[in-house]
């Protein structure tokens, strides 16, 4: 019989504390409403194992039972660092993007992009230049990698709390990024970025016309919303908008007027305008305005070349 | 200038024809729509312009009623009817033409004040109607109520025309506080 020595804990805990609280804080961030649909795409713990779980007591005591089936999975930071890609993925609206467009090099090759190698690479970079750095990868819809980012430094482990994403469109130039700290670690990304290109066209996709097939229904200016639809597709495309919330145009201009003299057109000083408009999906908004009828088609390109410039502030002065 | 009379084509047989101007598209498609649906011995035509002078090209039966919509939230589509009243004849204004003012319920959007287009229909002597067209269920019950009303104007009801419709209506209209 072997005694065992007094103020033994009993088995020995397999996980880390800092992961454990990792764990214990990204749970309690999930609302209860999506507790179940992000545990199940996870995919971490078996169904077994959630039913064994209460999920209709207080929230605080249902994210310790969880924790504690992490713990005994042997769960690992990059488990964990999974989950909070899920849970953004889920939250992705919550959050400011930043988006970067990579551009090739004159006389570069057109490479051959194979996903595996890249995130390998990313990987690789990343640690050779900062010693302390969580990478975790997770594919997405469209050729699409979610990648987080934990940064620490020289001498301080990765702050789990703060991670920077970056979604990368593996068949476009586009990467989108965001980030909880200061952008110092952006140029470091950039650079970690191997460019790559896309030679696939775009498929072509026709723009149907909504038109009623129900033959009581005369339109009289069929011709004219025909050219409406046209000119909108020209101007914005077939594809969705990028989502934007909201556009400011300063104006400062002198008033000019045909009327000959008058007190405004005396005026030294400029006149100043602020117009401000926002909305849930402002360029859709925009799209929509000519084809509603609410606006003459062509929009004026103050407001349509807010993609092409990748501007949404705008100042109007006289020239 | 193009103008609309009308009585300058024959009409169809079992025919009637109305015309629905107004700038948003999808409000006068919907309200279309909900027409149709509507049970009907007549044979129904809903045309659908922005605005007038209509275009010559498109070959169009008589035109049996006109209803001008105005978006209480647009002072874009209350100019636009006002400028293609000027394109209809007079004659047509003996019942036969309509106001339709939508998205009063949402007073906050308005930019058009409601006296705006009551002086309007007032000057032209037709009447005005409020539905909130975005709403189907409000949507539904105009669409019958124009259907009856196109019917009038087409002749398709016995005993009732589209000036004794109007004077009826005239009457009713703003009962003074004597009448009471």
């Amino acid at each position: 019989m072997r005694r065992e020595p007094a103020g033994d804990v009993g088995r020995a805990k397999e996980m880390d504390e800092t992961v454990s609280e990792f764990f214990r804080r990204t749970i309690l961030k999930i609302p209860m409403t999506e507790m179940m649909t992000i545990l199940k795409t996870w995919n971490f713990l078996s169904e077994n194992q959630l039913q064994t779980v209460n999920f209709r007591q207080r929230k605080e005591s249902l994210v310790q039972d969880l924790v504690l089936l992490c713990e005994e999975n042997r769960a690992s930071l990059n488990d964990a660092a999974l989950l909070d890609i899920i849970y953004t993925q889920f939250h992705r609206h919550q959050k400011v993007w930043d988006v970067f467009q990579m551009s090739k090099g004159p006389g570069e090759d057109i490479d051959l992009f194979d996903m595996e190698q890249f995130k390998s690479s990313f990987k690789k970079i990343l640690k050779r230049a900062l010693k302390n750095v969580t990478v975790s990868f997770r594919d997405a819809e469209e050729n699409a990698v979610w990648i987080r980012i934990a940064w620490g430094t020289q001498y301080r482990k990765p702050n789990q709390y703060k991670p920077a994403y970056v979604v990368y469109y593996s068949q476009t130039p586009y990467a989108f990024t965001s980030s909880s700290q200061l952008k110092s670690n952006l140029p470091l990304l950039g650079q970690t970025f191997e460019t790559h290109n896309s030679t696939t066209p775009l498929q072509e996709r026709s723009l149907g016309l909504d038109i009623n097939m129900d033959s009581r229904i005369i339109h009289e200016n069929k011709t004219e919303k025909e050219r409406v639809q046209r000119v909108t597709q020209e101007i914005f495309g077939d594809y969705p908008q990028p989502r934007l919330e909201f556009a400011q145009y300063k104006l400062e201009t002198k008033f000019k007027s045909d009327l000959n003299g008058g007190i405004l057109t005396e005026r030294e000083e400029p006149l100043r305008c602020l117009v401000k408009f926002s909305s849930p999906h402002l360029l859709e908004a925009l799209k929509s305005l000519a084809p509603a009828g609410i606006a003459d088609a062509p929009l004026s390109p103050l407001l349509t070349c807010i993609p092409n410039k990748g501007m949404n502030y705008f100042k109007i002065r006289d020239k | 200038m193009s103008v609309l009379r009308p009585l300058d084509k024959l009409p169809g047989l079992n025919t009637a024809t109305i015309l629905l101007v107004g700038t948003e598209d999808d409000l006068l498609q919907q309200l279309a729509d909900a027409m149709l649906k509507e049970d009907c011995t007549s044979e129904l035509k809903v045309h659908l312009a922005k605005s007038l002078p209509l275009p010559a090209s498109v070959d169009r039966p008589r035109i049996d009623l006109i209803v001008f919509v105005v978006n209480l939230h647009s002072r874009h589509s209350l100019r636009n009817v006002e400028e293609s009243l000027h394109h209809v004849d007079a004659t047509f204004f003996l019942g036969k033409v309509s106001f339709l003012a939508t998205g009063a319920g949402r007073e906050s959007h308005c930019s058009i004040h409601r006296n705006t287009v009551v002086k309007l229909a007032h000057t032209y002597r037709s009447p005005l109607l409020f539905c909130d067209l975005e709403i189907e269920d409000f949507r539904a019950t105009m669409a019958q109520r124009l259907v009856r009303t196109l019917q009038i104007c087409a002749g398709h009801v016995p005993g009732v025309s589209a000036l004794t419709l109007l004077s009826l209506l005239q009457s009713s209209e703003n009962p003074s506080l004597e009448d009471l």
